[in-house]
């Protein structure tokens, strides 16, 4: 839902950023205001991944230039613990296992420190368990992955959905999901997709990241971004993810062939 | 910002009990001999069977020889730069609290474990050992109501010396190995526990050892008794002040299980571990033996090793009674330049006997940890069964992690599994947590916590939380 008033929620400016000694993001630049679900759309090696990370603040991704301003105040800066408790989520594209650490246990720390970031107290254990089978409704859970360590043995789509829980928890206001569809059978994505779609809301907002149309299909996009070499080249509405799909990527390396020979027009 | 190097900082949190408390203390000269043999059986007034038992572990120690197969490094010990008797200064054990020293109550009070009546724990009776000596053991009278003796084993001696002659030395025999030798010819104090047939202990039993003297070794015999039917569970803690010498630790304890009886048997060591490059820390070379010599007894080993510069430790159980059961839990952790050599053996002598092991290794720093095991299964052990779990875990690049399970068996029908793996803390792991809000410290801890939780919940209810407390302190600190 667009709407020219609303907050800004998330402000990417001229972001760059690298692996090592790789460059991967070459000047992002977006603005996400509340009630907005984006699309970024890309090959493998676009640099969508990677823009997902520096959002979370992972320690392998270096920022080298740019700024990420989260409700008007610096995110850069922030621990990736201090960016959670304070409403960022990244749904991942590969979800860890951690054995050992009850999933039931992980999503009641998590929670709570959610709230104490907003200011709630914590949820003593009882009050947390029914939330939490609440929230299970939401992707269609079964209560025994609650008991089960995290992630440890899930598929791939159990995966997911326990990361579509963890959102439905966190209440975050801005969720950005990684290729939440990549692996999914066409039951499995219709579930994540009704958790996205029904915990988007007017004050919150949703950054997809993904290769395919198929996720569009079920999420309606209000913006779509399509990104090539560390930088977006081109936004539009939902329909350019159409045309991606009608025309393939192969456009996007010709415009890509353009800039490279005009550095100076960049921007 | 975290990466997996950081890991290896959070574990270097410094020593608190560190502090030496200054205390007048009557000591021997350094030095082992036939005379210091006698000297220490004669300060303790002790009858002719005992010296005699110490004079024979001593000339059999003679002819022994320093085992060198565990994986563990150290420049040789001077057996005669050691003093093997320390005690605080103060005549008798005291009969009331009252008048044991300040220094040492305050001292107890300090490593949280207070002994006066209106603090000392409402559930768990305490045998407090300074240096060599016990000095107070709370609430005996409650216990001996149950017929429950618990006091040091110089009184036993004293009080009880049929039952340490029937006892002492069958389980460890004075020759066994070479520090349980030099144990038995040199050991000073400990704690006795008998429970009578058929009565279940109605408290915790602990005993908390503290070195103080810098120059002292410590030789602590622990014996435990549980006649028919009877059962206890019992924990022992271990502190020692920072000293940049190496101290010599090397205790002997005996637990004889009857028909039916179960004896629990939970440490929580705490040694002084050195300092980052290895210097200091105790040598901890312990013999733990149980013996379940009666039909359908149980004993059980659960160990959370934190300290110590060198652990050499096998808590075992020999399943003689048709249909015992022997488990032993452990975590070892190993930090800096720690190592540790650490397992058990579990032998199989009666039918259908059963053991369960499950160890948990974590290495850090530039430490070594190594499991070492044996499942033995004798002709007469049928239908025998033997679970083994070892698991271990890596924190950083520079830690070594070793397993070395040995089965032996002659014993065709009988079920023996072992499995073991090894996993590392990863970067993505703590990332993951971090991402839901969850501060890095708090992720490193909930891992290695998780990691144990088959362990400490075989603790006492209330040293569980301590254990996890003492892990999450070893493991936080110097990131900000």
């Amino acid at each position: 839902m667009i709407r020219p008033d609303a907050p800004v929620l998330l402000e990417i400016r001229d972001l760059t950023a690298r692996v090592e000694d790789q460059p991967i993001l070459k000047g992002v630049s977006l603005t996400i205001r509340a009630g907005e679900i984006h699309a970024v759309m890309g090959r493998n090696g676009s640099g969508k991944s990677t823009l997902s990370k520096v959002l979370a603040g992972h320690p392998a991704y270096t920022v080298t230039g740019g700024s990420v301003h989260y409700r008007g105040e610096d995110l850069l800066g922030l621990e990736p613990e201090l960016r959670a408790r304070a409403g960022l989520f990244l749904g991942f594209q590969y979800p860890v296992e951690i054995p050992g650490v009850s999933n039931l246990e992980f999503l009641r720390v998590a929670t709570n420190a959610r709230r104490a970031g907003k200011g709630e107290e914590e949820l003593d254990t009882f009050a947390f368990e029914d939330l939490v089978r609440e929230r299970l409704l939401v992707v269609q859970m079964d209560p025994a992955f609650l008991e089960r360590s995290v992630n440890e043995g899930f598929s791939g789509g159990e995966k997911k959905r326990n990361e579509i829980l963890q959102m439905a928890l966190l209440e975050p206001l801005v969720a950005v999901l990684d290729e939440t569809d990549s692996g999914l059978d066409i039951d499995a994505l219709r579930i994540v997709a009704g958790g996205v779609n029904h915990l988007a809301g007017p004050d919150n907002a949703t950054l997809l990241i993904t290769h395919y149309q198929r996720l569009l299909d079920v999420i309606t996009p209000d913006y779509v971004h399509v990104m090539a070499a560390g930088r977006i080249l081109r936004t539009g509405g939902k329909e350019l993810a159409l045309e991606l799909e009608e025309r393939g990527y192969d456009w996007v390396d010709a415009e890509l062939a353009a800039l490279e020979r005009t550095p100076a027009e960049v921007g | 910002m975290a990466s997996s190097a950081t890991v290896g900082d959070l574990v270097s949190q410094p020593y608190k009990y560190g502090f030496v408390t200054d205390i007048e203390t009557e000591k021997i000269a350094k030095g082992l001999s036939e005379d210091v043999v006698r000297l220490i059986s004669a300060k303790k007034n002790e009858p002719p069977f005992l010296l005699d038992f110490r004079l024979r572990s001593f000339r059999q120690w003679l002819q022994m020889e320093e085992p060198d197969w565990a994986t563990l490094g150290h420049p040789p010990i001077d057996y005669q730069e050691i003093i093997y008797y320390a005690a605080p200064k103060q005549q008798e054990k005291k009969a009331s609290l009252d008048e044991v020293d300040p220094k040492l109550l305050e001292t107890f009070e300090k490593l949280g474990i207070p002994l006066s009546e209106q603090k000392r724990l409402s559930n768990v009776a305490v045998d407090a050992v300074f240096d060599s000596v016990s000095i107070a053991t709370t609430y005996r009278e409650k216990l001996a109501e149950h017929g429950v003796i618990f006091c040091s084993i110089s009184e036993a001696v004293k009080d009880h010396a049929d039952l340490i002659e029937k006892y002492l030395g069958t389980v460890v025999p004075g020759n066994d190995n070479y520090f349980a030798a030099l144990n038995s010819a040199v050991f000073s104090d400990g704690s006795f526990v008998f429970i009578p047939k058929g009565v279940a202990c109605p408290m915790e039993l602990s005993t908390y050892f503290r070195i103080n003297s810098g120059d002292t070794g410590q030789f602590e015999r622990t014996l435990i008794v549980a006649e028919e039917g009877a059962s206890v569970s019992y924990l022992e803690g271990c502190t020692a002040p920072m000293f940049d010498t190496n101290q010599l630790h090397a205790a002997v304890v005996e637990l004889v299980a009857l028909d039916d009886a179960s004896i629990k048997y939970s440490t929580v060591q705490n040694w002084y571990a050195g300092d980052e490059n290895g210097k200091g820390g105790i040598y901890n070379f312990v013999t733990k033996r149980g013996q379940c010599r009666g039909d359908r007894s149980y004993i059980s080993w659960t160990q959370v090793e934190t300290g110590s510069a060198i652990t050499w430790k096998y808590p075992s159980c020999v399943l003689q009674g048709a249909d015992s059961v022997g488990e032993f839990y452990s975590v070892a952790l190993t930090n800096n330049r720690q190592q540790a050599d650490t397992g058990t053996k579990m032998i199989h002598v009666g039918p259908r006997t059963r053991s369960t092991i499950v160890s948990k290794g974590i290495s850090a720093g530039h430490s070594s940890n190594s499991y070492r095991g044996l499942v033995q299964l004798g002709p007469k052990a049928v239908g025998a069964r033997n679970y083994s779990q070892c698991d271990s875990m890596l924190i950083g690049d520079q830690a070594a992690a070793n397993t070395y399970p040995y089965i032996r068996s002659q014993q065709p029908d009988a079920s023996i599994e072992h499995e073991a793996s090894t996993c590392r803390i990863s970067a993505d792991q703590l990332f993951y947590l971090q991402s839901r809000g969850i501060a890095f410290e708090e992720a490193v801890s909930m891992m290695v916590s998780g990691f144990c939780r088959d362990v400490f919940n075989q603790l006492p209810m209330e040293f569980a939380a301590e254990a996890d407390k003492l892990l999450a302190l070893k493991l936080e600190g110097s990131v900000g």
